[in-house]
């Protein structure tokens, strides 16, 4: 009898960086545990599990309590890396609030599926949310790498950190965009395509989107700078400031509701330091369904040429 | 004021041990009644209830010493029933951990002794609690810790019984069960009633000893005032969960507002309340206070 095609993590996804990267970190970050609760084929974790046996542990599909002894283990002295769904972090979020977050635990959420991304599991899994929940948490760092190469930097800074973080990968498989020269530093954004008329600020996968956008604009005669963003908290501020500076209009764009994530972010820096007219890219703060990422962020408005139709409305702002 | 200084009755080899404990939940009771006077609000009934066990855990079970509170190798206490907050902070100041007077300020601005225990503030509480069902999962994560670190620590926590509704009790007990966490050990403080009412008017807990036995645990049944009983299970704990490699639990049958007569089983007692000077002075005569004693407690 054949076994059945398991769809999980694989290729070029985000989570499959993470899971692999988390394996090769293992032996240098030696107090690493990971938490799974039954998913670690979709979380990427199962490369840890193969791994490092000893120190994974298995919480079956109880992402509360998860959560909370995650807060124990990091008690002791080790470095939990909780991993679940983006939509069961939410379930989870008040663990990761008060035993997490308020005891200033040394503790590290990584959340595969979040947002469109997610596809056919349709609206109930796709979280949409979670940017903008675990930002309001005091001393929570939040983080939404763009490809495979930054997500395996991004795993390690936050194993160097000391201090909670919420950490988006994500399902699908995702362009390479970056090299072996990219840098990545908790906190800061980088100019990914330098331009004068706009700036398009993206994080996670709405970074390949927005650079799909650049060129679609240039195809009209506009030169949209390109930032990316994969810390939403602590915001890049300066950058943000510059970039108003610069170029005196800017559209974020991002795979989340409209309400609270990078877009919030960044019009919270804006309007502490030089305000500019700002279009926001974002699910119009309504659940999403099922269907391929693409078709979705198409349905949605959040795929290339919606964010360049949001460019050519800043510049009539401007 | 200058509260009489307490030593940990096992260092005192003149004294007998259940006397010094009795002593202690004493304290325990008179200490919280005054915390909770000088906030002006808080959750007595449950601090009466938890006070012998927190006497026989703090002075007896646990190996925690207050010079020891970084200590790698020092059992972990959890108050997963973060309201009963006064009567911890008590123990902790009956037993050294804490100032006595700075203990009685409870829920006030700059104070470290907040409503419910924070760590930052206090270390040696171990963990933040205030949340129900929370403080039993980061026990198992503790001890799950421990155990990877091959450190022979044992967890303790405490829960409260209305606690037991949340469903991530049931998930802790679960994962407790299921990872053989034989150095876990969990005592309910059982006294019957919650915020608004009797357990079995919000909803049902019992069976419960048969639910946590279905659910893999090793089960005690003890009067928790009763300070021999609760030696004694606690000691039995750690001997029947080695052996069978299951975590532990104590039933603890408790009552509500227990040494205060006007607080005994009124579930209007739970909290928050506010107490008048008249109400503390009654309690603390209940608990055998001397003029003094209320006084020192009293006249901050």
């Amino acid at each position: 009898m054949s076994s059945p095609a398991l769809i999980a993590s694989n290729g070029d996804s985000l989570r499959e960086a993470f899971g692999k990267a988390l394996s090769s970190l293992a032996d240098e970050f030696s107090n690493l545990v990971v938490l799974d609760a039954d998913i670690a084929g979709g979380t990427g974790v199962h490369h840890f599990r193969k791994s490092h046996p000893d120190r994974f542990v298995q919480f079956g599909i109880a992402e509360q309590n998860m959560m909370a002894a995650a807060g124990g283990m990091a008690a002791v002295g080790l470095v939990p890396v909780v991993t679940t769904f983006a939509v069961f972090c939410l379930r989870a979020i008040e663990q990761a609030r008060l035993s997490l977050a308020y005891a200033r635990r040394n503790a590290k959420i990584v959340a595969s599926h979040p947002g469109l991304d997610v596809g056919p599991d349709g609206g109930s899994a796709q979280a949409l949310e979670d940017l903008a929940a675990f930002r309001a948490i005091p001393g929570m760092t939040v983080i939404s790498p763009a490809d495979a190469t930054e997500m395996a930097l991004a795993t390690r800074a936050i194993l160097e950190f000391d201090g909670p973080v919420y950490m988006r990968t994500g399902r699908s498989p995702a362009p390479r965009l970056f090299g072996d020269d990219h840098a990545f530093e908790i906190g800061k954004g980088q100019i990914v395509r330098d331009g004068g008329d706009l700036t398009i600020i993206a994080c996670g996968v709405e970074v390949a989107r927005a650079l799909a956008a650049h060129d679609l604009l240039a195809a009209d005669g506009i030169f949209a700078r390109i930032v990316n963003m994969p810390t939403i908290k602590p915001i890049d501020a300066a950058l943000i400031e510059r970039c108003s500076r610069e170029t005196g209009a800017i559209v974020t764009a991002e795979d989340h509701n409209i309400h609270g994530g990078l877009g919030g972010a960044v019009a919270e820096a804006l309007a502490a330091t030089r305000p500019c007219p700002v279009e926001f890219v974002a699910v119009k703060d309504v659940f999403g369904a099922s269907g391929e990422p693409e078709e979705l962020a198409h349905h949605y408005g959040i795929a290339a040429p919606h964010i360049a139709a949001a460019a050519k409305r800043v510049l009539e702002r401007k | 004021m200058n509260l009489p200084l307490r030593r940990h009755p096992a260092n005192d080899p003149a004294s007998d041990l259940q006397q010094a404990l009795a002593g202690a939940a004493r304290f325990i009771r008179m200490h919280s009644i005054a915390s909770i006077y000088h906030a002006g609000s808080g959750h007595p009934g449950g601090a009466m209830s938890s006070a012998d066990l927190f006497a026989c855990l703090y002075g007896a079970e646990m190996n925690v010493w207050p010079g020891g509170v970084s200590d790698p190798t020092r059992d972990r206490f959890v108050l997963s029933k973060g309201h009963a907050a006064p009567a911890l902070y008590a123990a902790g100041a009956h037993f050294g951990f804490c100032d006595a007077r700075e203990a009685l300020n409870l829920r006030k601005l700059g104070s470290r002794f907040q409503g419910h225990p924070h760590v930052l503030d206090l270390p040696w509480v171990e963990t933040s609690t205030g949340s129900l069902g929370q403080g039993i999962s980061v026990a198992v994560g503790m001890a799950l810790g421990l155990r990877i670190q091959k450190n022979p620590a044992r967890v303790y926590t405490m829960l409260g019984d209305g606690e037991m509704q949340e469903g991530e009790v049931w998930e802790a007990a679960m994962s407790a069960a299921h990872h053989g966490l034989a150095r876990l050990t969990a005592v309910v403080d059982y006294n019957k009633l919650q915020s608004d009412a009797h357990n079995d008017a919000i909803m049902r807990l019992e069976p419960l000893a048969a639910k946590w036995r279905a659910f893999g645990w090793d089960v005690q049944e003890i009067d928790g005032h009763d300070i021999g009983a609760i030696l004694d299970a606690l000691r039995n704990t750690g001997l029947n969960a080695e052996m069978n490699k299951v975590p532990s639990l104590i039933i603890a049958h408790t009552i509500k507002g227990k040494g205060v007569p006007y607080m005994e089983n009124i579930p209007a007692w739970h909290g928050s309340v506010k107490f008048t000077r008249r109400q503390a002075e009654e309690a603390l005569a209940a608990l055998g206070a001397t003029a003094g004693e209320t006084a020192e407690l009293l006249d901050v």
